[in-house]
């Protein structure tokens, strides 16, 4: 056996630099917990190729048969389904832990001095991996995909001058159809992985090249001058470990745990759908993007129209010039997180905006509810000992489908207020006013309702008021009834 | 030869291949280019865009407004569903009709009809249309996408054939939101 190992070592002679490169010293505290990140994504990463390469077997990337391969890679292959969920569950792990990897990096400073060009790699590592994740949720080419293309290229549409040439492109033709899926799919398959491939090579060199970054310690500050003297010390004196075996063995558990997670995500809760077929004449659809995107769906609902394409086009360039820009304007200094309080806040600020806007697009309230009309009835304790002109205002409610904007007692639309307390809210007149000509993001409904239904509604909405509280009066009106009479001012109790 | 100007024979020849090399990549790039520039191009030749039917206008009652599909003109054999759109037909009465694209004048998400409330609806962000195709309410700048349509031998034709986004690929004449 030793004899076959020396045969092979005296002609590819790679045993020595691998030895020396396991070998390479460390500083004592970065055999920890919070470095094993990076290696994690690599071997996620990896699973993510091999599992890739498994689907293709069996996939087809045109648009006409793209979603039956996928119904035979569900139901009619021997863990078929398997596979595709441990592909769909490990990009989501992919993203969270590139994620993690991310924030932990900045906050312990290894973006500084000598590593700033790992950290710009790094970051076109992450768009990398979200390009991943946009043009594989294409590849499962099911209605969200469909759509979410659609979305796509109305976002790229808005680009100025080229927009319209960059639809086309990235369509590969005037539609959403064939031509699309195969481009979208050379991406996913070659032209991403390839980059990925060159950048993570790249990446891991820098990282064995600098040595990886010491363990922050407040007021141990970056010097230009001097860094590179000290962390030599680190690494060279009494603190210094040999990577293998002091510090890998805490990555070489992680990314089993990690593995064991995808695959427990993937054998119980199983594979991305594909949901609806691609069938864009099939309109009872609500599209959809995957998790790590759900942030942008609220941020797009949630945008003021007027703000919409200014902030689409100008606000990934700012995010990634600030990502780019960050290690050459604070490349010296504390790294330490406890000295850095504005980091630290900065990626609070990031995960409280992002998870609120994750959580928000579960319940997606700036989207009527389309069946609201016609499955949330009017609550009966709105209806009881009520006038046959207000409940005749109930069923205008229902039938024009005011339900699906509006909630009532907690059922219903929130696109628009909640009508319990309208009452108190809006007197008869500015009731009518708002009905008939909308304003304040409401359609106008003043061709759509006959006076007669405008009468029968406003009726009712002027009986949605709390028990003990009055509705809205006119007081200008009351002021005026009463100086028409004896000119003297006495507003009405 | 001596090396006199700190350019010898060798490094001459070097930089000349390199030289040579880079025009050929220059020649081939050419094709590449052209080749993935080709949906880009081909649109500006012919054009994307030609006249097509919805059917018999009798399908399209005076006063509704009501789903109809097409075959996109542009289509390759593998294109499967992908290829037939959907559109809103509105025949407002006689020959006057209106022939909304499915988009989303927001982010191109299907926009559904709803003739109780006489209101376009869009399932992605919020979005809504009267009944005219002018935005009521939501993230939309303006109003739904028109095609161009015309009335021949008693079929609705319209001019279709690609896909509407807001940054006005296909040139559908822009609805200016009308005042409700």
């Amino acid at each position: 056996m030793q004899n076959v190992g020396d045969w092979f070592d005296q002609r590819l002679q790679l045993g020595t630099p691998i030895r020396a490169t396991m070998a390479h010293p460390v500083p004592r505290q970065t055999a920890s917990w919070f470095y094993v990140f990076g290696s994690a994504a690599l071997t996620v990463f990896t699973l993510q190729l091999v599992t890739g390469i498994l689907l293709a077997i069996v996939y087809v990337p045109s648009a006409g048969e793209a979603w039956s391969s996928l119904q035979i890679l569900n139901h009619a292959i021997s863990l078929g389904w398997f596979i595709r969920a441990l592909h769909g569950w490990g990009s989501n792990f992919m993203i969270a832990i590139v994620l993690i990897h991310m924030v932990q990096v900045f906050l312990f400073g290894a973006h500084k001095f000598p590593r700033e060009l790992t950290w710009v790699i790094g970051v076109l590592l992450l768009l990398m991996t979200l390009g991943m994740a946009f043009t594989g949720q294409v590849l499962r080419f099911d209605q969200d995909a469909y759509w979410g293309l659609g979305i796509g290229v109305s976002i790229s549409s808005r680009i100025p001058v080229l927009g319209p040439w960059l639809v086309s492109l990235l369509l590969g033709g005037p539609i959403i159809a064939g031509a699309t899926l195969s481009r979208f799919f050379a991406l996913h398959v070659f032209v991403i992985p390839g980059l990925l491939i060159a950048f993570v090579v790249v990446h891991l060199l820098l990282v064995l090249k600098l040595g990886i970054n010491e363990w922050p310690m407040p007021g141990r500050v970056v010097r230009r001058a001097t860094y590179l003297q000290e962390y030599q010390q680190l690494t060279h004196g009494a603190q210094g470990v040999p990577f293998v075996p002091v510090a890998v063995w805490k990555d070489i558990f992680f990314s089993g745990f990690i593995l064991l997670s995808i695959a427990a995500c993937a054998a119980i809760l199983g594979p991305f759908g594909p949901g609806g077929a691609p069938d864009p004449t099939i309109i009872q659809t609500a599209p959809r993007p995957d998790f790590f995107f759900l942030w942008l769906y609220a941020v797009l609902s949630l945008l003021p129209p007027s703000l919409e394409t200014p902030a689409l086009l100008i606000g990934p360039a700012v995010v990634l010039l600030v990502l780019l820009g960050l290690p050459f304007v604070s490349g010296e200094g504390e790294k330490s997180w406890q000295r850095r309080p504005i980091a630290v806040l900065t990626i609070l600020l990031l995960a409280v905006a992002l998870g609120t806007f994750t959580h928000l697009s579960g319940y997606a309230p700036w989207s009527p509810a389309m069946d609201a009309w016609s499955s949330d009835p009017i609550p009966p304790q709105y209806l009881k000992g009520r006038t046959a002109l207000q409940r005749q205002g109930a069923l205008v409610f229902q039938v024009k489908q005011c339900h699906n904007c509006h909630a009532l007692d907690g059922h219903g639309g929130q696109r628009g207020p909640a009508l319990d307390a309208v009452a108190v809210r809006l007197t008869q007149d500015q009731l009518i006013r708002q009905v008939i000509q909308g304003g304040g993001n409401m359609p106008a409904y003043g061709k759509n309702l006959s006076p007669a239904e405008t009468t029968a509604l406003v009726a009712f909405l002027e009986t949605l008021h709390p028990a003990g509280q009055a509705s809205a009066r006119d007081a200008s009106r009351a002021v005026a009834l009463s100086t028409s009479g004896d000119g003297s001012f006495s507003p009405r109790p | 030869m001596t090396v006199t100007d700190g350019l010898s024979r060798r490094t001459l020849l070097v930089r000349l291949g390199i030289g040579f090399n880079v025009l050929v990549a220059a020649l081939l790039g050419v094709p590449i280019v052209r080749y993935i520039l080709s949906p880009v191009t081909r649109e500006r030749r012919p054009g994307y865009e030609s006249w097509l039917s919805l059917g018999s206008v009798d399908q399209f009652p005076a006063g509704q407004t009501r789903f109809a599909t097409y075959r996109n003109p542009v289509v390759s054999p593998w294109d499967g569903e992908t290829a037939t759109i959907g559109c809103w037909v509105r025949h407002v009465d006689g020959e006057k009709f209106q022939v909304f694209a499915i988009n989303c004048a927001h982010l191109g998400c299907p926009v559904r009809w709803f003739p109780q409330s006489s209101l376009f609806m869009c399932p992605c962000h919020g979005g809504a249309y009267y009944a005219d195709g002018s935005r009521a309410s939501g993230p939309p700048e303006r109003g739904l996408f028109e095609y161009s349509h015309k009335i021949v031998a008693g079929k609705l034709l319209i001019k279709a054939g690609e896909i509407p986004t807001p940054g006005d690929v296909a040139g559908i004449a822009a609805e200016k939101p009308s005042c409700a």
